[in-house]
């Protein structure tokens, strides 16, 4: 009797198990179109208006959480403001003079800003849900493939670049952050344009690096990194991300001027507390500047 | 099918659905330090404690298999990790039996960290960049810390609602004897 139960235990765990091995092998086997994804899009269909409602609902909450939060970190982040803050002045100073020629060339070239920007097209999304596991930077927004949100497609807040959509359900997406590991942006020094790719580095959420080709100019800190969008003249290396949208500030430079150096990047959109954003579902010349 | 073992089994599965939902849609959200806390763990690690090691590894497998569609990570990952912390959980119970206030809280924490290293063992596995860290170890931390805390708690509510289908517990019979109305041997005495 005793080995029997013990025998049954068994077989249970090993079949278990063998089918967790099954589904993660078929899982990497297919397409976005196979089977376990499309179970996958059902269940994000049917899970997305809980998880609106609990998001509305819990707002008053996730504010407390936030101020708690932003209280015990707003003492740490006096001293480096003040800091960024002189950086800044400096920056606004010069800025001042290049908005100035900005204008004039612009009424020379008769160049629309403003057309530029509605041309990508951009649909509002309210943020409702995100991964538990701090392996997995994604978020779940309202907004899917029926209001043009597509696989591909860059994510924005008032603030600077959010990240891209890796999932697209008919009214509901995912959205994987620059903070992912598996992210990369093309992004460029906004005011010396030296390229680089932003990813992840190997610290918080809000401690990104910037990898750029050792040679190409000084890096300071305090300077604003923006995406670079396409730079290729082929269609083949086309940027999923427009130029010019702000990603962040470089914080650190680690080993300054060396082959080893490292640039960290604090990402403007604060991540930990997204409640919309907004998805680009056009790409206006290639993503080209 | 005995009913003891249906109602165990939709009640184990109404607690599955509210514990993904929750999580994902409410506890996620509530970042304390940059950190959340983890419920999944916690609550695949009472039902086993409290049910055994099959029905806990059953119910961890349908758990993490359920976060991963709903999610859209990948698929079989959560149910793997998941099945063996309902399976260490519930095996705990069936050799040792621990009867102490902290076992929660310890058996929480422990569930916590099995999870947390499975998940970073699982992504190195597959392929993906793991960051490794002192501000990540420091996070993992931060959830280990906050799901001790709150170990207790869903522990006590996820035996709440598993406790009318669970088997009967001899020790509770026993207590129960004393506490609802009969006299204590010593007061008969």
């Amino acid at each position: 009797m005793y080995d029997k139960s013990v025998r049954r235990r068994r077989v249970a765990l090993a079949l278990l198990v063998a089918c967790s091995l099954l589904l993660l092998t078929a899982y990497f086997g297919e397409s976005q179109g196979g089977g376990l994804h499309s179970v996958q899009r059902g269940v994000l269909q049917v899970v997305t208006p809980i998880q609106e409602g609990a998001s509305r609902a819990l707002k008053p909450v996730r504010d407390l959480f936030g101020w708690f939060g932003d209280t015990i970190n707003a003492k740490s982040e006096v001293a480096g403001l003040k800091k960024q803050n002189a950086v800044l002045r400096r920056d606004a100073i010069a800025g001042s003079d290049a908005v100035r020629m900005n204008a004039e060339l612009q009424k020379l070239v008769g160049l629309d800003q403003s057309a530029g920007l509605q041309g990508t097209r951009p649909v509002a999304a309210r943020v409702i849900g995100g991964s538990p596991t701090i392996w997995n930077s994604t978020i779940s927004i309202d907004v899917g493939t029926g209001d043009g949100v597509r696989v591909g497609q860059p994510a924005i807040t008032g603030d600077g670049l959010v990240g891209e959509v890796t999932f697209a359900a008919s009214d509901s997406a995912v959205v994987t952050l620059i903070t992912d590991s598996s992210s990369a942006v093309p992004a460029r020094i906004s005011r010396t344009g030296a390229p680089g790719i932003v990813q992840t580095g190997p610290g918080g959420p809000s401690d990104l690096r910037f990898n750029w080709p050792a040679g190409t100019g000084r890096i300071d800190r305090g300077m604003a990194i923006v995406t670079a969008g396409t730079t290729s003249s082929s269609d083949k290396y086309e940027s999923l991300y427009p130029p010019g949208i702000p990603v962040g500030v470089v914080t650190r430079v680690d080993d300054a001027g060396t082959d080893t150096q490292q640039v960290h990047v604090d990402p403007y959109a604060d991540m930990q507390r997204l409640e919309f954003v907004q998805v680009l579902t056009r790409r206006v010349n290639g993503n080209r500047g | 099918m005995t009913a003891d073992v249906r109602s165990l089994t939709w009640r184990l599965a109404v607690l599955g659905i509210v514990t993904v939902l929750v999580q994902i849609a409410a506890i996620s959200q509530l970042k304390l330090l940059g950190a959340n806390a983890d419920l999944t763990p916690l609550v695949v690690a009472a039902a086993g404690l409290l049910a055994g090691s099959l029905p806990g590894a059953a119910f961890g497998f349908a758990v993490g298999l359920f976060l991963d569609l709903a999610l859209v990570q990948t698929v079989g990952m959560s149910s793997l990790i998941f099945l063996t912390v309902g399976y260490g959980a519930g095996r705990l119970r069936e050799l040792r039996d621990p009867q102490g206030a902290v076992v929660p809280i310890v058996v929480g924490v422990l569930a916590t960290v099995v999870a947390q290293l499975g998940f970073a063992l699982m992504q190195f596995l597959l392929g993906k960049d793991v960051p490794m860290d002192i501000d990540l170890i420091w996070q993992i931390v931060l959830t280990v810390g906050i799901n001790a805390v709150i170990a207790f708690p869903v522990y006590s509510l996820v035996r709440r609602w598993l406790l009318p289908a669970l088997p009967e517990d001899p020790r509770r019979r026993r207590r129960r004897a004393y506490t609802t109305g009969g006299l204590s041997p010593l007061s008969r005495a």
